[in-house]
């Protein structure tokens, strides 16, 4: 039933590394990530891949597939011709660990500058009312399942990490603006977008859209609203003070401070800072 | 870079007051919880931060709010859950779990969930089987992954707080991802910490803590067809076990009906019950709905009988019965599996299940889209189009580690369970949406038991065993230092088969004596596999050592289904079929005797007068022996 498929994987680590051909079977209706298991399986028991679900819910397995950002489990194999040699690689915008993992934290230190969810707090348990067209925006950014493939993707970052610093990217740019929509929040992050997270250097291309496997209208519903949204507070603060005078504090919440010591310092000596060590090709 | 040697003797030590290993629904809620207590506390995790399988879940969270039938309260819950686990459950847990759920709900949408919404605006709450009200709270059917990064969220926002107040956000709750803990530690009966390894580097660590929470969920990946993911390998039951803790219900394995048959590669992938809860209906090869024929004496008169009143119900449910599709999942599982036994499956040996025809298609999308990508992506099925091919597959145990109802701590003084990891809260059979709930209610009462705990033994901690660490440092580098030895995943792969088809659905006295002789042969192959490569990041490696807890679990399920001669909730016995009310009185309790797993009976304790009046005489009498009945005329009505 089985037949042969081309593989070339990138296999290395922070050092050095090398695209390494291999023969695998595969079957009627896998996907990458099948392959890549069977390949661990048969030929390199310690190919390092990180996968989780296998049902495109984790976002773990993220990886690039002939150059294309994609989830590893949700690649079917039937959408490569029979003889194609498949070319997998690690996530080019972030360090790589091992093979096909990398150092994703930059992700988490993004997520912990956002300030949180800020209800009025007078606001009792189970008291929140909110109708369902109020919260279907902010529900479909939750529907993100950080698999960072726009993180990746996104070209202010992508072979630039000078930006990483003063920039967010797609999938937090998202967040503050999942937060701003939210009915029962009271914090106000446009300046905080503009200026901290860099929401100016986006140019709207959408790329991030293009490769978002949850198909969330990132550009569109998100990065153009949040951008619409910083530009009425600059010129016309009336707008705002109108959209939110029932419950906004008339003041800008503040980018959260911290020490960035890194997500998990159990190997926090080992990880290379974002940017470094990442493998050539 | 510098990698470290497998030789690499340097352990880092890392002083706690709460260890949660686990970063799922119960272990981000119990961490929370010790955190909100000032106990400096540590969340381990085999995967990244916010990837756990509770991200899986998908239908939604039980609590009986009553947004969407005012009818609803804790006691009907109650009812519900212990129906649904055939009075087999530790009727404590099903109390605080009832009680409990619905505040835990609120408290998550005060941290930023976002669940769907009623038309006055509260969270709305949709049907599930074995529910008599809609209770579901949900979003989509993603609900887990909301559930998940709301408690992720709350985590970060104690991290901002900590960072304002204390000038460093981890001062206080700290994330270890991707590391895993192979062993508990103790300092004489007590636990006294854990040893693990970092993923990334392969370096040792060692947490000292004198409290730790198990968080680790399943056991899945002891069976071959499972909607489970890689971590399910049962290391909370096995390092509970490993560290002197007992484990009841291990008989007990829920095969969920519904998973996709087709592709071979999806095999097992879940089919949400939401898809029968919103009027989903399963039908033969002949066209025939055909779970009418199989409902159950215990049941009858809370079912429909005609296709007429079922579908009624969903309309009008005051004044109608249910439909069978609905019947708790061991029922509908069973089912399944003899409508494909008897020759009326589908191609690929599954039932169908039919949406397409029940609603409009633009509704099929907006309820249920998740299922509708899955299927369009993974399948080529269009389910607003064509009925889906399902069946059944392992999805979740409930049996676990023995627990104080209360606080959560087990029989080892500092060791605490909560979520999938525990046992006795699900009975015999788990109801959808209950687990959610659990890990929230039971998360935030380990959280709080280990704080309490940390907080009574004062400066009495204990002092993690330096033999204990060496042997496990010892145990962890073994499968490097063999030079001949077999694949892991081979291994692995012959364990599930074993398990799935021996001590399956459906099981025998002759084939459990079968598996437990196969398994016997597959432990020795187990404990000499080899890993290749080197310790950083590999995967080999660190199967090699899951081995050891899926095969000690497999051998539990395996005792413990051998022992139990009756069939109940997720545990059928062919040759022993129907209900014992001998058996419900009994739990099986299993625990460590040297190297050998050791089983023995242990009587359930009664249930409270005022919980059992919640009942109807007539009812309590499917169930119970008569000596256990409430005196006939004392009756609550
Ligand atoms: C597909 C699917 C759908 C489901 N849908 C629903 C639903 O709709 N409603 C419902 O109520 N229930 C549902 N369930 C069940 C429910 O999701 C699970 O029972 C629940 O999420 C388990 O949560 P947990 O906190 O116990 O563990 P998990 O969320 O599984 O987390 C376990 C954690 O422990 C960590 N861990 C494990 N071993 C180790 C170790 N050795 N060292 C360190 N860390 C370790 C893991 O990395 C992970 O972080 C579903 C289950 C599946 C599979
Ligand atoms: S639209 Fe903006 S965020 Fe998205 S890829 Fe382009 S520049 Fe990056
Ligand atoms: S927005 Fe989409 S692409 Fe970006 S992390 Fe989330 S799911 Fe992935
Ligand atoms: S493994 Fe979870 S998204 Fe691919």
């Amino acid at each position: 039933m089985g037949n042969k498929v081309k593989l070339r994987v990138w296999r290395g680590d922070a050092g050095k590394g090398d695209l390494v051909d291999y023969e695998v079977e595969s079957n009627e209706g896998e996907v990458v990530l099948d392959v890549l298991h069977r390949l661990q399986a048969t030929q390199a028991g310690d190919l390092a891949v990180r996968w989780n679900c296998k049902a495109g819910k984790c976002g773990s397995c993220s990886m690039e597939i002939n150059g294309r950002p994609r989830l590893g489990c949700m690649t079917r194999m039937s959408l490569f011709e029979p003889d194609e040699t498949i070319t997998v690689t690690p996530m080019r915008t972030f360090p790589v660990i091992r093979d096909l993992v990398t150092d994703v934290s930059f992700n988490f230190e993004k997520a912990r500058q956002i300030p949180s969810f800020t209800p009025d707090p007078s606001i009792g348990l189970g008291e929140f009312r909110m109708q369902q067209v109020d919260v279907q925006r902010s529900q479909e950014f939750r529907k993100c399942i950080e698999c960072f493939l726009c993180q990746n993707v996104c070209h202010v970052i992508r072979d630039h990490e000078e930006n990483m610093p003063a920039y967010a990217g797609p999938r937090f740019l998202m967040r503050i603006a999942e937060l701003e929509m939210h009915p029962a929040d009271t914090a106000d992050r446009r300046e905080i977008a503009q200026d901290d997270f860099g929401l100016g250097m986006c140019n709207i291309t959408k790329c991030c859209t293009e490769v978002c496997p949850e198909n969330i209208h990132i550009t569109d519903n998100a990065l153009i609203p949040l951008k619409e949204r910083v530009v009425s507070r600059k010129y016309d603060p009336l707008v705002w003070l109108g959209d939110k005078i029932t419950r906004r504090v008339h003041q800008d919440t503040q980018k959260v401070p911290g020490k960035s010591s890194g997500h998990g310092a159990a190997r926090s000596d080992s990880r290379a800072k974002p940017g470094r060590g990442r493998h050539q090709r | 870079m510098t990698e470290p040697s497998v030789t690499d003797t340097e352990i880092e030590r890392l002083p706690f007051d709460v260890v949660v290993i686990g970063a799922g629904g119960s272990g981000l809620r119990a961490a929370i919880e010790a955190r909100q207590a000032g106990k400096r506390t540590a969340i381990i995790s085999k995967s990244l931060f916010g990837k756990a399988h509770t991200v899986m879940a998908e239908g939604g969270c039980a609590a009986a709010m009553g947004n969407v039938n005012p009818n609803d309260n804790w006691m009907v819950h109650f009812r519900d859950t212990m129906r649904g686990g055939k009075f087999l459950n530790n009727w404590r847990m099903a109390e605080l779990h009832a009680k409990e759920a619905p505040d835990r709900v609120y408290e998550l949408e005060a941290w930023g969930a976002v669940f769907d919404r009623t038309k006055e605006g509260k969270i709305s709450q949709r049907n599930f089987g074995g529910h008599e009200y809609p209770r579901l709270a949900h979003v989509g059917d993603r609900t887990g992954l909301e559930m998940i990064r709301t408690l992720q969220q709350k985590v970060v926002a104690m991290q901002q707080q900590d960072a304002i107040d204390l000038g460093d956000p981890e001062a206080m709750i700290k994330v270890y991802a991707e590391t895993t803990i192979t062993r508990l530690i103790k300092d004489g009966e007590r636990v006294a910490g854990a040893f693990g390894y970092v993923r990334q580097t392969g370096r040792f660590v060692v947490f000292d803590a004198p409290a730790v929470v198990l968080a680790t969920g399943g056991i899945g990946k002891t069976f071959k067809v499972t909607s489970n993911s890689w971590e399910y390998t049962g290391d909370g039951h096995a390092l509970a076990l490993l560290a002197g803790a007992k484990l009841l219900n291990m008989e007990f394995v829920q095969f969920h009906p519904t998973h996709m048959v087709w592709p071979l590669s999806v095999r097992g992938l879940l089919v949400t019950e939401s898809v029968r809860g919103d009027g989903g209906v399963l039908r033969n090869s002949q066209g025939e709905r055909f779970m009418f024929n199989y409902v159950p004496d215990v049941f009858r008169d809370k079912y429909a009988e005609t296709e007429e009143e079922a579908d009624r119900w969903y309309s009008d449910p005051d004044h109608n019965r249910r439909p069978p599709e609905l019947l708790p999942r061991d029922e509908v599982a069973r089912a399944n599996n003899a409508e494909v036994k008897a020759g009326r499956g589908s191609p690929h040996g599954g039932v169908f299940l039919d949406i397409a025809s029940r609603l409009p298609a633009e509704e099929i999308l907006r309820r249920l889209p998740s299922m509708y990508h899955q299927f369009k992506e993974l399948a080529d099925v269009d389910i607003t189009k064509e009925p889906m091919e399902v069946g059944p597959a392992q999805h979740y145990v409930m049996g676990g580690v023995e627990v104080d109802p209360d606080t959560g701590e087990s029989c080892v003084p500092g060791l605490f369970a909560a979520g999938e990891v525990s046992g006795g809260m699900h009975g015999s059979n788990r109801l959808g949406g209950n687990s959610l709930s659990d890990l929230l209610v039971f998360g935030r009462r380990a959280g709080l038991g280990a704080a309490e705990y940390v907080a009574r033994i004062g400066a009495k901690r204990p002092t993690p065993s330096e033999g204990e660490i060496a042997a496990a440092r010892a145990e962890a580098l073994a499968p490097f230092e063999r030079t001949v030895g077999e694949n892991p995943y081979t291994v692995h792969s012959q364990v599930q088969e074993t398990m799935f088809s021996l001590v399956g659905i459906i099981r025998t006295e002759a084939e459990i004596k079968q598996a437990l002789a196969e398994l016997a042969k597959l432990r020795e192959r187990a404990a000499v596999v080899r890993a290749e490569g080197g310790p950083a990041y590999n995967p080999g490696w660190h199967l090699a050592l899951d081995l050891r807890n899926i095969m000690l679990i497999a051998e539990c399920v395996a005792q413990a289904a051998l022992e139990r001669r009756e069939s109940r909730g997720g545990h059928t016995r062919e040759d022993c079929p129907g209900m014992n009310p001998q058996w419900r009185k009994v739990n099986l309790m299993l625990s460590l005797d040297g190297d050998k797993v050791a089983l023995t009976r242990q009587p359930m304790l009664p249930m409270r007068p005022d919980l059992l009046g919640l009942f109807e005489r007539s009812e309590l009498k499917k169930y119970y022996t008569e000596e256990e009945l409430p005196p006939a005329g004392e009756e609550k009505v």
